[in-house]
């Protein structure tokens, strides 16, 4: 593709890629939030410089082919399987940056077990937790985070509790547990988010660094073919549906449970 | 070589794996191989070895994939259930080619069983096992000795291959106590370079990616050729014993336990005078083809002893490919049969022969 200054040398780039970020073309969705989450994940590495020292954990799910864009060495793990896959990199890389990308079908349904014992040992290392509330890859099934009433594809009249149980929210369930360090939630559909979640990565790899444990950051997002929304209504649906159950904020802070940080008054579900 | 030792099978397996430079090691107890996990655990610190108990069978197969795909030796054992679970790891460590070792002790199934040993597995370990078109290289040990022995030979394989290497034991294996010693094995003179490894993208070269997923067909074709033909490759491994061959009526085949059971009962069929001989695979996959069709060639009947219903059977059939009758005689549910009532089924064979010339399979 010819550079930006080429096409327009007198404009200013205002936009540059992470060098950590491949060329490749990004197979996500028009407004999948993947994307967005891509480009920080990386731009952390470029800014602390831990490109050569950093393996990433891709599981199945529409983020299966991350390694494609991520410039780092990376491992494809089966569905569900990360946290396991992550434990054995880091148990012999000790000194390396280890992350693993799930969603929420790989970490809070087909990986629970993995997840929650990854968690529970401490392992050091740093998870980022896409949740779309839906199965994304397989064309849009209901997912343990699916929202009550939510229509997906098994459930095509909403998620109802009798049958299918209740959003499962895995992020504080760990929060809870001894060996987590660091916990909190963002989001990725505003520039404030955006910059939040930012810092949020940035302060994990350095945790990581120091050895203090397990870091895990949720990220709620969109999926605007699964939800069957433009990217503009995703974003204002996710605000409006998704955050008052998933509010955004820090959950656990240097091994220490905070609260979360509430919504304005009448979003509660 | 050391000193002669007398340790339990399990127990010279864990040993070796240690002294075969293994640097991590995950698994779930489960009976009747426990003694692994706990050797290992208790050995571990001093010697500077990863090992971990973990959540699942499911978790350490994954485990090891990534420590595998870190550039390290890697390994887990279990029993069969604990194989069951593990399946889907092979399947994925298979595909990307990454070298480790897994041991299986079987025991009694299907379902939960019994805890008594059994080679009801040979088709789950020697035919793929899990999902897609994959093998697995397996050993099998029929001694304390070779407990150990395979250890070094099936690391130094895994990493010649890149391929996931099993040994397939069972509980009397790895429970009974013999002398063992232990060879002499630097293994830093076994070490092979891994550069696919995924360590940190350092000095300017390309990310590694540690993957199994080839979504267009053409690619995905492209790397089951490329593992075929590894296969094809692996074959030139094939290890076996031969006892009494030479002069033999009648060649028993078998693997581990149901082999020491044989090789006893050749020697009383001797006594008797009858002609008897020994065919012992110490590799099931890659198979001996080649000298059962030559065994074939020269004998009146191959009679195959298995703790199973009759699997490896299948094998030596497509070995001899119907020149000379080949019989069977199987113990199930972790019963196993003495040398006499081995033997016995040799002689009902001996006589059937004669009359009715035909492929048969019994259980007791
Ligand atoms: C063992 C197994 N079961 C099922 C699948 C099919 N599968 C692939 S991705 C997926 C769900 C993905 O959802 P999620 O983890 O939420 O990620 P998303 O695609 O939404 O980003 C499923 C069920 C699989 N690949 N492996
Ligand atoms: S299906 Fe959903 S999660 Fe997957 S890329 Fe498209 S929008 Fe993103």
């Amino acid at each position: 593709m010819p550079e930006v200054a080429e096409l327009q040398p007198a404009l200013e780039a205002v936009w540059t890629k992470p060098e950590t970020l491949t060329e490749t073309r990004m197979h996500y969705c028009p407004g999948c939030g993947h994307g967005v989450v891509h480009k920080l994940l990386m731009e952390v590495v470029d800014e602390l410089g831990i490109r050569q020292d950093t393996i990433g954990v891709a599981p199945v799910g529409c983020s299966v082919f991350a390694y494609q864009y991520l410039d780092v060495d990376m491992q494809e793990a089966a569905h569900g399987r990360a946290a396991a896959v992550a434990t054995g990199i880091k148990r012999v890389l000790p000194d390396k940056y280890v992350f693993s990308y799930q969603g929420d079908g790989d970490l809070a349904a087909i990986g629970t077990a993995e997840t929650i014992h990854a968690a529970n040992r401490g392992e050091n290392i740093l998870v980022l937790f896409i949740n779309n509330g839906i199965y994304g890859m397989t064309g849009g099934q209901m997912a343990p985070t699916t929202l009550i009433g939510m229509k997906t594809s098994t459930t095509p009249e909403g998620r109802e509790t009798a049958t299918m149980g209740y959003p499962l929210k895995i992020t504080e369930l760990l929060a809870m547990l001894p060996g987590v360090y660091s916990v909190s939630r963002h989001a990725v559909y505003s520039p404030n988010t955006v910059r939040a979640l930012k810092k949020a990565i940035t302060k994990a790899f350095q945790y990581q660094k120091e050895k203090k444990g397990y870091c895990l950051i949720e990220v709620v997002s969109n999926c605007p073919s699964g939800w069957k929304m433009t990217p503009v209504e995703s974003n204002k649906w996710l605000e409006k549906n998704m955050l008052p159950l998933y509010p955004l904020g820090d959950i656990k802070v240097e091994g220490t449970l905070v609260q979360p940080v509430q919504k304005k008054e009448g979003q509660h579900s | 070589m050391s000193e002669p030792l007398l340790m339990k099978g399990n127990e010279a397996l864990a040993e070796a794996v240690i002294r075969a430079g293994c640097r991590a090691y995950f698994g779930y107890p489960i009976t009747p191989q426990s003694e692994i996990l706990e050797y290992l655990t208790a050995e571990a610190r001093e010697r500077g070895m990863v090992v971990l108990q973990v959540e699942s069978e499911l978790a350490a197969i994954n485990m090891v994939y990534g420590a595998a795909g870190a550039g390290v030796r890697a390994m887990t054992s279990s029993s069969s259930p604990g194989i069951s679970l593990m399946q889907e790891g092979l399947s994925y460590i298979a595909s990307a080619e990454l070298p480790c070792l897994v041991v299986n002790v079987n025991r009694g199934g299907p379902g939960l069983g019994t805890i008594q040993p059994s080679q009801g597995d040979y088709f789950q370990a020697t035919k793929g096992g899990g999902h897609g078109d994959y093998r697995l290289l397996v050993l099998a040990p029929d001694s304390v000795q070779e407990m150990a022995d395979f250890v070094f030979d099936g690391f130094d394989l895994a990493d010649k291959y890149r391929n996931p290497v099993m040994i397939l034991a069972d509980g009397a294996l790895g429970q009974m106590m013999e002398k063992v010693v232990f060879r002499e094995y630097d293994p830093k003179d076994h070490e092979t370079a891994k550069p696919w490894a995924t360590t940190g993208k350092s000095g300017g070269r390309e990310r590694n990616i540690i993957t199994s997923l080839h979504i267009q067909p053409e690619k995905m074709e492209d790397i089951n050729k490329h593992l075929q033909e590894k296969y094809r490759k692996m074959q030139t491994e094939v290890r076996y014993e031969l006892i009494h061959t030479d002069d033999a009526d009648i060649v028993l085949v078998a693997y581990g336990l149901a082999a020491r059971i044989c090789h006893s009962a050749v020697e009383m069929g001797r006594n008797k005078g009858l002609k008897l001989g020994l065919l012992r695979p110490k590799t099931l996959y890659p198979y001996p083809y080649d000298m059962v069709r030559e065994l074939s060639a020269k004998v009146k009947g191959m009679h195959v002893v298995e703790l199973n219903s009759g699997q490896m059977v299948e094998d030596v059939r497509l070995g001899v490919n119907g020149k000379v009758p080949v019989t069977f005689f199987g113990r199930m549910g972790g019963m196993i049969p003495s040398p006499e009532e081995v033997l016995a089924s040799v002689e009902a064979r001996i006589a059937q022969l004669h009359d009715e010339p035909r492929e048969e399979q019994i259980y007791a």
